[in-house]
């Protein structure tokens, strides 16, 4: 079994409203020092297989289709 | 004049969609989205606003999987006429049926009032009955309404004349309530057959409610 983690974003161009409200409640609370927040999800799939280049090539076409916007979305995927 | 409106699990639309056209004097004819085919004689296709499949991942992205999507797209890939409000415009960009997405608006909050917007474009069946430059008052009610396009993708909707409307104050002035580039509230593709906007024309059908201004909008679509 493979564990697949997804992490999707907003793309770097796309103004990410949730990452700045969330930075902005850290400044409130006297976190200095945050350059930057973006807010992203994260899903993660429990493959049935055992070979990781069909399952790098199942979960892409899983987020090209469905899990990620690639509009405004980036994803990164990690097999573990 | 036939009408077909959908309804996904989640949509909260279509029975007011279906009143604003049947006081239109159409025909109408809701759809459940299992159905693999839609009415033969469907002269428009509406995709109704609400919260299909609870707006789960992201608004319409699950929705676009529905088995009468694949019945939508050859519908618009035919020249038939579609309309996408609120969800359902959402619906009709994640299925790719027309460009750009639909994020998050920018002040975060679900917004809920009536707004004025003006006519970009009336060159299409759908704002025929309007000039440009018309404002008009339409009620907004939407949490991710806050539309985003590439630079390119822009330039190109521009070309074309798919902008349809934008975001303004009573005065036509650009007044932006969530974010939209360009205060962009609705579109058309290119072929100028599928349309969606955030809006919602058909909560403004009686003046007695606020505004009648959804008439001569939805009305474009019955002189055809």
């Amino acid at each position: 079994m493979i564990k697949a983690i997804v992490n999707i974003s907003l793309k770097a161009g796309v103004l990410d409203s949730q990452g700045k409200a969330v930075h902005h409640a850290l400044d409130s609370l006297h976190f200095s020092g945050v350059d930057d927040v973006r807010v992203g999800k994260q899903i993660i799939l429990k493959l049935e297989t055992d070979d990781k280049t069909a399952a790098m090539a199942d979960v892409t076409k899983m987020c090209e289709d469905l899990l990620a916007n690639t509009v405004i979305e980036d994803y990164e995927i990690e097999l573990v | 004049m036939k009408v077909t409106i959908l309804q996904f699990p989640g949509t909260n639309c279509e029975y007011d969609t279906q009143h604003a056209f049947e006081g239109l004097g159409a025909d109408t004819e809701i759809v459940w989205h299992k159905s693999e085919s839609i009415p033969s004689d469907t002269n428009l296709l509406v995709v109704a606003g609400g919260f299909s499949y609870g707006d789960y991942l992201r608004s319409g992205a699950i929705a676009k999987f529905s088995p009468v999507m694949k019945a939508v797209s050859e519908y618009a890939s035919n020249g038939g006429k579609v309309l996408g409000i609120c969800n359902g415009f959402q619906v009709l960009t994640e299925a790719g049926l027309l460009p750009g997405a639909l994020k998050r608006n920018d002040g975060l909050h679900f917004i809920s009032k009536h707004h004025h917007l003006k006519v970009e474009n009336s060159d299409n069946i759908f704002l025929e009955k309007l000039d440009n430059g018309d404002v008009v008052n339409i009620p907004i009610a939407h949490h991710d309404g806050n539309y985003f396009i590439d630079p390119d993708g822009l330039k190109d909707l521009y070309a074309n004349n798919q902008v349809l409307l934008t975001y303004t104050d009573e005065n036509g002035n650009s007044k932006n309530p969530n974010g939209s580039v360009d205060s962009i509230a609705g579109i058309c593709n290119k072929e100028k057959n599928v349309f969606g906007l955030m809006p919602h024309p058909e909560r403004a059908m009686e003046a007695i409610l606020g505004s009648d201004d959804g008439v001569k909008m939805l009305q474009g679509f019955l002189s055809a």
